[in-house]
């Protein structure tokens, strides 16, 4: 027997549509192309997530959309073992920019993760909806 | 006391729109609110008190308070009597600030019945449709979080802080287990050790089956009243003598913290009013949801230094009789009860049988004068609010 039939399967899980707002129709617009967004306040430079119209550190209006490379690590992690289509991870990344990042861990074994271990944002198809943000091993 | 001269209204703000199909409705609360707290001269971070109703999309009070990071928040009230709520709350608010609960109240109300034909729903729409609901529903409710898995990060977090571990963890509901054997409603009876719980099987990693609670039928109810009727009645006096709340959530994700609840900020505030310490307290209903909710929760309350909560839940010292700290007599929501997953109202209804004096008596503490009951409602990996109680029997 290989180590690849030994070692336990990568995990995956069917991610439904989001919601989406009018609020958030540019992260989900951008989101289709490939490109993950967070907002930043222009007022007192912060980075937030999730994306907000009003900046929740200082309620500046002025908050605009920017481009992030989805790089971070990971804040924690737990693993559902108990789901009909196989275990999936949920967890938060902490990006570069700052903010944590509530998300999927995928591309990983459920014995493969750990609290600080490097990972960057892919996007998941989903079925009649955007593709939604996961994060994989970097 | 009454609330006649103790409160002022000082902002006012009525959103210009009449047709808002470029703003959402959560954006549409905030942009009021900045309005109002511009109008007063106020900033945000002066807000203490948050006054919403149904049409503040999401969970209660917390979405709306986490989307505008209302990070000072301590009292909360989402009483809903449709289009009246908001003279309700000026009331409440009212009331609130003569009490010292808050200082300064916000209540907003925003909504977009042009956009929402069938109102919102806050679940995905059709494909390519817009919603209106929750803010956090479509960057959140898409991966798969449940009460399980959200709480286990925050065990996993714990664990790696401060290396607590699942044998401490097991202690929390081996302690339930010995007081859920006295109970004959209790949902589970049976005794169970540490090597039981680590070796149930995983739901979501760190938390085994036996570190979860029961789901159950059921309910509770609770009177309360003044101290001339309580006093008419022929039943022992459970004086109420403090009350804390604060909300908790990411708030913008930044330093986000997932080891400690919002008992940190309602404990403080609760023990301030009754005029006593957590060394005062001889019986504790602390909410179980899981057993890292206990942990979390003690540290917290300050029972034990943050970190420490393993060592102190360890070898039985929750145990009634065993311990220092006897919690959740009733068995808890770990082995007794949690109606409707909803445990904060069977917390209360202990720690009143136990200030009674009848609570089971092989778990009834010996001259239990003062007590405490703390919940979280929603969840401690996203956001949820927290509510301590203490408690007093009169002589």
């Amino acid at each position: 027997m290989s180590d690849v039939q030994d070692r336990p399967a990568n995990m995956t899980r069917n991610i439904p549509a989001p919601a989406v707002t009018i609020e958030s129709k540019p992260f989900w617009d951008a989101a289709t192309e490939g490109r993950f967004l967070i907002k930043r306040c222009t007022a007192c430079g912060e980075a937030h997530w999730y994306p907000r119209a009003l900046c929740p550190f200082c309620f500046s209006d002025e908050t605009v959309w920017e481009e992030s490379p989805g790089e971070g690590v990971i804040y924690s992690y737990s693993v559902m073992q108990r789901s009909p289509s196989g275990p999936y991870a949920i967890g938060y990344v902490t990006l570069k920019e700052g903010p944590a990042v509530l998300t999927n861990f995928v591309d990983v074994a459920p014995d493969g993760l750990s609290i600080g271990q490097k990972v960057k944002v892919k996007f998941q198809p989903t079925e009649n909806g955007p593709p939604v943000p996961v994060f994989a091993p970097a | 006391m009454s609330i006649k001269g103790k409160a002022y209204i000082v902002g006012a703000y009525e959103h210009p729109l009449r047709d808002a199909p470029d703003k959402s409705t959560p954006q549409l609360h905030a942009e009021c609110a900045k309005g109002a707290l511009e109008d007063a001269g106020l900033s945000k971070d002066d807000i203490d008190g948050y006054f919403c109703a149904g049409d503040a999309p999401g969970f209660g009070a917390m979405s709306m308070i986490d989307y505008m990071g209302l990070r000072n928040v301590r009292h909360m009230d989402s009483t809903e009597t449709g289009g009246s709520s908001y003279l309700l709350h000026v009331g409440h608010a009212a009331q609130a600030i003569a009490e010292g609960k808050c200082k300064v109240a916000l209540v907003t109300l925003a909504g977009r019945p042009r956009q929402n034909k069938g109102g919102w729903g806050g679940g995905a729409g059709k494909p390519g449709q817009l919603t209106d609901g929750p803010p956090e529903a479509g960057y959140e409710n898409i991966y798969g979080g449940s009460t399980h898995n959200t709480y286990g990060m925050c065990a996993m977090r714990h664990m790696h802080e401060y290396g607590t571990t699942s044998e401490q963890l097991a202690w929390i509901k081996v302690a339930a287990s010995h007081h859920a054997q006295y109970n004959p409603n209790a949902f589970l009876k049976d005794v169970v050790t540490v090597e039981q719980v680590v070796n149930s099987r995983m739901i979501s990693d760190p938390l085994h089956l036996l570190d979860c609670c029961v789901v159950t039928d059921g309910g509770g109810a609770l009177i309360v009243t003044t101290p001339e009727i309580a006093r008419s009645l022929n039943r022992p006096k459970v004086k109420v003598m403090g009350a804390g709340e604060s909300p908790k959530g990411p708030m913008g994700g930044r330093n986000l913290d997932l080891t400690h609840s919002g008992a940190v900020w309602s404990g403080p505030i609760a023990f301030g009013e009754a005029g006593v310490t957590p060394a005062d307290i001889k019986y504790a209903s602390i909410y179980d949801s899981f057993t890292i909710t206990v942990l979390m929760q003690l540290e917290d309350l300050g029972f034990c230094k943050k970190g420490e909560g393993g060592k102190f839940v360890a070898d039985g010292n929750l145990i009634s009789g065993v311990g220092k700290l006897p919690f959740n007599t009733d068995g808890g929501g770990l082995c007794n009860n949690h109606p409707t997953n909803r445990g904060g109202i069977t917390k209360v209804i202990e720690a009143v049988r136990q200030l009674r004096g009848e609570a089971h008596p092989k778990v009834q503490v010996p001259n239990c004068d003062i007590a405490l009951a703390h919940g979280t409602g929603g969840s401690l990996g996203t956001r949820h609010g927290a509510a301590t109680l203490i408690m007093e029997r009169e002589a």
